[in-house]
């Protein structure tokens, strides 16, 4: 294992968050200090609880997961696909290191860029709301746990991706909506039961769900399938990443 | 001693169907200046791309050093420093930001004063602080340049390094390249300067449709392959070549009728020199001076690659 290669990556990508702070953070906590406005004041008013916990305090874990999720993805696929569209992914893949160093490189840097925001954000929501951590251990393994699966979804997707179109599409286009329709702002007990039915096929109910029970102990499912699902999930994004990186998919040639 | 770099019936055809190589076999001498030549479209930055890892062959093997460059990588890039072809560099780093990233991706242990003598030698030490981007073409190779060196290799690929750079920088650059074979540093490189391989080279291949279609010792190449020209300028004008020459076909009249051209292969059993001479004294052809010229490698390298192309390969 090559740990310096592993650290000039991890170094090289914390310096290019560091030169975009300000769009980095700002951004996020601006859209979550208007999200506690309107649902949390204009709307939550009239909704008052929901499982029994105080809505503007209920969709707290919610917000947390949107934004990492998003920012999880996003930096990490423009993370490899900048090297891939500039040229300069040849050094990387001549130098002497293997996909795992290259993965915990970007991946880890991707990781921690999105943890980070996710305190914030959580930081930011004592200004508005009371939250209460009723596991604090599991709340940080969902964090952490989520924020690697879906920056190595991402590496997926910057790898793939041919033109800055596609690196926008899965993002837009798949990743928010998943996350509005997975309870990121209702308890999933509220939809009519076909509905539900459904929301059960989208992964990132599982996230959220779990990630709520740390917080207020509701969950739409048991804790023990959401963290099944979110490791199946890991599981499965190493397992295309390693595929990638054996054949050289869209890498070599 | 055994070849630094063993090449043994590589082959690669793309996605596309498109073979850019045949069942090449070449070995790279230990210290050696490799000069790589051949026609666009050739194979030379495919075959390039192989030995460095950036592309994944079809069949066969690439050995660095005695390590097998699939099976045993990371001992066999750890040796090799490329010089890409394209410039392709990071755009909101530092220059010193990158060099450094370069040598930490090869797992070099951080040395600034190394890092300082590289950036020193070429000539970019003063723009150390500066974001690539800002940088003219040639300032940006010196960058790749130096990233390709940070980690010290014992081997360097230089993918045509001299296209479109001003003759100081080619200059700084050769030097550079000298200092390198001087501490005995294996260098691989592709141009289409032919007379920078010329200067240069120790050995010459050259490659055509993914064959490599000869590898020799440049002295030897030249003196085997070299035709040598004999300019005879004469003290009268001709309008044709008299009857008694006319059958001789080595022989030219130049477009003005002021030069007789006549070229011979140094090789040949008879140069044909001393009859041409004694022809001419008979048809009365007097002449004020003569030279002779050796082609240079880039008539050689054209010849051959054009009777590649006829089919009529070696």
């Amino acid at each position: 294992m090559n740990f310096r290669a592993i650290k000039a990556i991890y170094y090289f990508e914390m310096a290019r968050t560091a030169r975009t702070l300000m769009q980095s953070i700002l951004a996020p906590v601006i859209s979550t200090s208007l999200y506690f406005v309107v649902f949390g004041a204009a709307i939550g008013s009239r909704i008052t609880t929901m499982e029994g916990v105080d809505y503007g305090s209920f969709i707290v874990p919610g917000l947390i997961m949107l934004t990492l999720l998003m920012q999880s993805v996003m930096n990490a696929s423009f993370g490899i696909y900048f090297p891939k569209f500039t040229g300069t992914i040849y050094e990387l893949l001549s130098a002497p290191i293997s996909f795992v160093e290259i993965v915990i490189g970007y991946v880890g840097a991707a990781a921690t860029k999105s943890i980070i925001l996710g305190l914030i954000i959580l930081l930011t929501s004592y200004l508005f709301v009371p939250v209460r951590i009723a596991h604090p251990f599991w709340m940080v393994t969902f964090l952490v746990l989520t924020a690697v699966t879906f920056s190595l979804l991402g590496f997926i997707i910057g790898i793939w991706a041919d033109g800055f179109e596609k690196l926008q599409i899965v993002p837009l286009l798949i990743i928010t909506p998943l996350t509005f329709l997975g309870g990121a702002f209702y308890s999933v007990n509220v939809l009519p039961p076909f509905w539900q039915a459904v929301t059960f096929f989208n992964p990132i109910v599982y996230l959220i769900s779990g990630f709520r029970w740390s917080f207020y102990e509701v969950s739409d499912v048991s804790v023990a399938i959401s963290l099944g699902m979110t490791l199946a999930f890991l599981f499965a994004c190493i397992a295309i990443i390693w595929w990638i990186f054996r054949t050289g998919y869209r890498l070599k040639n | 001693m055994q070849d630094i770099i063993q090449i043994s019936g590589l082959s690669k055809t793309y996605a596309t169907g498109f073979t850019a190589l045949k069942n090449v076999n070449l070995g790279i001498r230990r210290g050696e200046i490799f000069a790589l030549l051949g026609p666009n479209g050739a194979g030379k930055t495919t075959l390039i791309g192989i030995v460095c890892g950036t592309v994944n062959a079809s069949t066969g093997t690439v050995t660095v050093d005695g390590h097998d460059n699939v099976t045993d990588f990371r001992a066999a890039r750890e040796l090799i420093g490329l010089v890409p072809q394209e410039l392709t560099t990071d755009a909101f780093e530092s220059v010193w930001a990158t060099v450094s990233f370069s040598r930490g991706l090869f797992g070099k242990p951080k040395n600034p004063a190394y890092i300082e003598k590289i950036l020193k030698d070429l000539s970019l030490w003063d723009k150390k602080d500066n974001k690539i981007m800002t940088l003219s073409g040639g300032m940006k190779r010196r960058v790749l340049i130096a990233k390709a060196l940070s980690h010290e290799p014992r081997i360097l690929f230089l993918d045509e390094p001299t296209a479109g750079v001003d003759v100081e920088l080619r200059k700084d650059m050769w030097q550079v390249v000298r200092d390198l074979r001087a501490s005995g540093v294996t260098i691989i490189l592709t141009t289409h300067y032919i007379e920078e391989a010329e200067d240069m080279a120790d050995r010459i291949g050259v490659i055509s449709k993914g064959e490599i279609i000869l590898v020799e010792e440049k002295k030897e190449l030249m003196r085997k392959l070299g035709k040598k020209e004999l300019a005879l300028q004469l003290q009268q004008k001709l309008t044709a070549l008299p009857p008694l020459l006319a059958d001789n076909k080595q022989l030219a009249l130049s477009a003005d009728g002021s030069e007789l051209i006549y070229t011979y292969d140094t090789q040949a059993e008879r140069t044909g020199i001393t009859r041409l001479l004694a022809a001419l004294n008979e048809a009365g052809i007097r002449f004020r001076d003569l030279s002779t010229k050796q082609s240079s490698l880039e008539d050689i390298f054209v010849g051959l690659v054009h009777q590649d192309r006829n089919g009529a390969a070696k």
